[in-house]
């Protein structure tokens, strides 16, 4: 506990910038939207929007990881599943937590619940929200579970993971793509350097890479703090996952560009244009390059740095999507005021010390845990010697 | 009363003397006070483009993009033509200022229980038989209230009329699926302001394309990832049977 208590630079900062976000969150419920916000009639949608798709996309390793290991029997990635549902479950309720702020009737967050309308994107989303969170507290329950060494529920959860994981995979696949979908119906008003029919499909791609990145700068933070590392060949494999999930998007991206005859606005001097050069080129081509270079892909570092590249890329796809692509430069320019980026990092801080604390005091980091496959497939072995037998 | 009503907006006979905007905040309660653009408190508003005024409010569309995409349905097109919002659903995600292919919902952003607002298109007074306040009051008939089919006539009727004096359009006969707020003018719709660029088909068909396939994503995905969960489980324990039996040969 001492340790935990100790007082350094980086908690004091922690602390001032969560006192900093609750402040602001109690005037926006007090003072309203209007008062505390940037956002107009004209420009309805800000950075709180932005900071969810961040949040969602950074999740993605979540169902990524889990897909590959315990649907595809890729157990050398075991070691990060369960930091990956843990950033996954931290990732959704920081998104829920902005939501309830954004939402001008946050009492009402329930309705879609009972009042359907299978027309909406925002319906589809809410339901995915609403199931995938209930997947990742299934899914992270075991460690809870594990930590408090109570095995009453393992044989019901052993019994449904299964088909809990593939309900986890498709929701969570739907919700990254549908948030792209929201802006399919705003074609006039979202720049053309973002706006495709393909919006959906690449907001699955980019989010892989995303959530895989997280991973890899999670780990590298963690292992400073606690060494207890990862295992780096895994942590280099994934990187070149990374680099090959950043070439497919970029060549869907570039295609469709293409085909709808707006590549040649990427290279104007504009407004709009600087923001998708930062993007693609810093974001998505340099560590997609660096990445397929052995010895930086290899070396801890310069691994490290290409995660946050690619996050960064990522965060700025996302907020050229909702921010920069709505704007139309001068004339209606939007920026977000104190007390909006004050909650945003707000939250973002209570997310670092949320996977910081369940890091320390719950089995995640360094633990090998293959019951779970092991048993299914003793019980296949198990039937194969009766067949077998003469 | 069951045939569905628009309203006729001819700029050419409109004056700027902002009568429909003071009739409607009268009407609804609103703030006194002249608005020049639309706002919670002002459902309609007068743009001026040198001497030419152009009505806005909402266009009660006939495939209405934000009752596609609120989530909980708060929006609802009536067979008479208007297009209502509920508040007692609304979650607040403004989903529908976002999509509303002409700009027109406004949002209390001084509340704290915030609601959306817009033209109700006179809902209460159609449903008593009377027109909407606004065209009521217009001095020259610039706004007029009536049957969509027979408003449509009168639109093409006008313009075959004096050719010279209209350009041969009728804003919101196509736009977005179609309208139930008619415009027709002298000047080119795109020197006023106006949208000329949208697609004829509802907006909500560019979301249904993509929403229309989730369940089968859902229902391929599934017995995708079943399928190969199913495929790399009997792979491991092939291999683990083998290396028994490899054991069970060198002993």
């Amino acid at each position: 506990m001492n340790r935990i208590l100790k007082v350094s630079l980086w908690r004091g900062l922690a602390t001032l910038l969560l006192l900093a976000g609750a402040v602001a969150a109690y005037m926006r419920f007090t003072l309203g939207l209007g008062a505390t916000t940037n956002l107009s009639d004209t420009f309805p949608w800000g950075l709180w929007i932005g900071f969810d798709f961040l949040g969602v996309g950074i999740a993605a390793a979540g169902f990524t990881i889990v897909a590959s290991v315990h649907l595809f029997h890729l157990h050398r990635f075991e070691p990060i599943v369960r930091p990956a549902i843990l950033t996954a479950f931290v990732g959704y309720l920081l998104v829920i937590l902005v939501l309830v702020i954004d939402l001008g009737r946050p009492e009402h967050f329930w309705h879609p619940l009972v009042m359907w309308n299978p027309h909406s994107v925002m319906f589809e989303i809410t339901w995915c929200v609403i199931c995938y969170t209930t997947v990742l507290s299934l899914e992270f329950a075991p460690v809870v579970l594990e930590k408090f060494k109570i095995t009453a529920p393992n044989k019901i959860l052993r019994a449904i993971s299964t088909p809990l994981m593939i309900f986890g995979v498709l929701f969570s696949t739907l919700h990254q793509s549908s948030f792209g979908s929201l802006y399919l119906i705003v074609p006039g008003r979202l720049h053309e350097l973002w706006y495709s029919p393909l919006l959906p499909i690449l907001f699955f791609i980019s989010c892989i890479a995303a959530g895989l990145s997280m991973i890899i700068f999670e780990s590298y933070l963690i292992e400073r703090r606690t060494h207890r590392p990862l295992p780096h060949d895994v942590l280099a494999d994934l990187g070149k996952v990374v680099a090959v999930v950043l070439a497919v998007y970029l060549i869907v991206r570039v295609q469709d560009m293409m085909e709808r005859q707006v590549l040649q606005q990427a290279f104007l001097w504009s407004y709009q244009g600087g923001f998708f050069a930062a993007e693609i080129l810093i974001g998505f081509l340099a560590p997609m390059i660096l990445l397929l270079i052995r010895p930086i892909r290899e070396s801890r570092r310069g691994l490290f740095l290409c995660s946050i590249l690619v996050i960064l890329g990522f965060a700025t796809n996302r907020m050229n999507t909702a921010i920069t692509g709505m704007e139309h430069w001068p004339n209606q320019t939007y920026f977000p005021s104190i007390l909006e980026i004050l909650i945003v990092m707000g939250i973002a801080t209570l997310g670092f010390v949320a996977f910081y604390l369940i890091s320390n005091y719950f089995p995640i980091f360094g633990t090998e845990h293959k019951e779970n496959h092991k048993n299914t497939s003793l019980l296949w072995l198990e039937e194969m010697k009766t067949i077998s037998q003469p | 009363m069951n045939s569905t009503k628009a309203l006729l907006i001819d700029l050419t006979m409109c004056i700027g003397c902002n009568s429909c905007q003071v009739a409607c905040k009268k009407e609804y309660g609103l703030a006194d006070g002249e608005e020049k653009h639309l706002s919670a408190s002002a459902f309609t508003a007068l743009d001026e483009f040198d001497g030419t005024y152009v009505r806005r409010l909402c266009q009660h569309c006939l495939t209405p993009t934000c009752v596609s995409v609120c989530p909980v349905g708060a929006f609802t097109k009536t067979p008479e033509g208007p297009v209502l919002y509920d508040e007692n659903k609304c979650i607040g995600c403004r989903y529908c200022m976002q999509a509303c292919p002409f700009q027109v919902p406004r949002y209390e952003w001084g509340s704290t229980h915030p609601r959306v607002q817009k033209c109700k298109f006179c809902e209460p007074r159609l449903a008593q038989g009377l027109q909407p306040a606004c065209s009521e009051i217009c001095p020259t008939g610039a706004t007029k209230f009536g049957d969509r089919d027979a408003l449509i006539k009168e639109a093409h009727a006008r313009i075959a009329a004096e050719p010279t004096k209209y350009i041969d359009k009728v804003y919101g006969l196509e736009e977005v699926g179609g309208t139930s707020i008619f415009y027709i003018s002298g000047i080119p719709f795109e020197n006023l302001g106006f949208n000329t660029k949208l697609q004829k088909a509802p907006m909500s068909l560019l979301t249904w394309n993509a929403l229309e396939k989730v369940p089968s994503v859902f229902m391929v995905g599934g017995v995708l990832l079943y399928g190969i969960w199913w495929i790399t489980n009997r792979r491991k324990a092939v291999e683990a049977y083998e290396a028994e039996m490899e054991r069970k040969g060198n002993q």
